[in-house]
């Protein structure tokens, strides 16, 4: 099993449709990674497949970087 | 019109479809090869529904106007059918009265049914929708939401209201090719129609330019059209089928 920070990179990946060296732990998926709204949406909810959680909206608002997304995925699943 | 294997594929979920034009809805849908879900707000509605579709989907108990009979009702459509691709929000009601005499109840169930209920089922849906990156939404205003009708005012209001949430999700949800749109009906011959007294409806009919109410059919057929891949370039508009009685 690979680890959730593979996991993770490997989903923002297909979701956005960057390369894998540009999903840095600072990067900010609006800002850096070019997400629109409906994308950070989409993002969360392959998240949410892949780690078989649910991530409420509350939270799901909070997760706009890659650490934050890895942190969330650490913290719950 | 011979179905794609895509669209036999496809559920269609019908709100409000035990009669009138839902009901007809959800038979095009299951004669044009969808996998139809009816929903009716009795559980004999619901069985109804279901003997109609015969094993072409089924019938489900949803309360549009209860958040959490939305909820239940999708998760049971979830799980029995897969994630609806085609959504027509079509079930609606009328509590009509002129606006001295409207009564808080009468405006507060209208907007409840006919435009708040379009947040709850469209969100529902809309997840299975962009996870597909294909998907049809499809609702059911009215020829009043834009000419107005005294004695509508509540029903004019959610259904302009549900012809400008059309416009505004078309554009939130295009990047995903799920179209939006508006199917608005003009007089079409129901139990409510057919209620009416003979002088009025004459004076309706004057005003047709057909010269005749709609079929319930005659609906279905737009919805039909909106859903199919062929209709994949129209969104964010209103298809008006009312016989010419309003031309936009």
């Amino acid at each position: 099993m690979s680890s959730i920070e593979d996991r993770v990179t490997k989903i923002i990946v297909e979701q956005l449709g960057v390369k894998p060296e540009d999903v840095k732990l600072e990067a900010s998926f609006v800002e850096d990674l070019g997400a629109d709204s409906l994308d950070t949406v989409e993002l969360v909810m392959a998240l949410e497949e892949e780690f078989e959680t649910e991530i409420p909206d509350e939270e799901a608002e909070k997760i706009s970087t890659v650490q934050a997304a890895i942190d969330y995925v650490k913290g719950h699943a | 019109m011979t179905a794609s294997a895509e669209q036999t594929a496809r559920v269609a979920l019908v709100t409000g479809a035990s009669r009138g034009i839902g009901k007809a809805i959800a038979a095009g849908l299951a004669a044009a090869g969808y996998t139809v879900v009816g929903t009716a707000t009795t559980q004999a509605g619901a069985d109804a529904i279901g003997a109609m579709l015969a094993g072409q989907g089924g019938g489900v108990v949803m309360d549009v106007s209860d958040a959490e009979s939305v909820t239940a009702a999708m998760a049971t459509i979830q799980a029995e059918y897969g994630a609806p691709l085609v959504l027509v929000n079509n079930a609606g009601i009328t509590r009509d009265n002129i606006m001295l005499r409207m009564k808080a109840e009468e405006w507060d169930a209208v907007i409840n049914t006919n435009l708040n209920a379009l947040f709850r089922v469209t969100r529902a849906c809309l997840k299975g929708m962009t996870k597909a990156r294909w998907g049809r939404i499809i609702n059911i205003t009215s020829v009043v939401g834009t000419m107005g009708n005294a004695g509508q005012a509540n029903y004019a209001a959610a259904k302009g209201g549900a012809e400008g949430f059309t416009r505004a999700l078309a554009r939130e949800v295009g990047s995903r090719a799920i179209t939006v749109n508006a199917v608005a009906p003009g007089f079409i011959q129901t139990d409510m129609t057919e209620a009416l007294p003979e002088a009025q409806r004459d004076n309706l009919l004057s005003q047709i330019p057909l010269g005749r109410l709609g079929q319930v059919e005659e609906i279905a057929s737009a919805v039909t059209w909106l859903a199919s891949d062929g209709a994949g370039y129209v969104t964010g508009t209103t298809v008006h089928v009312n016989g010419g009685m309003f031309t936009g």
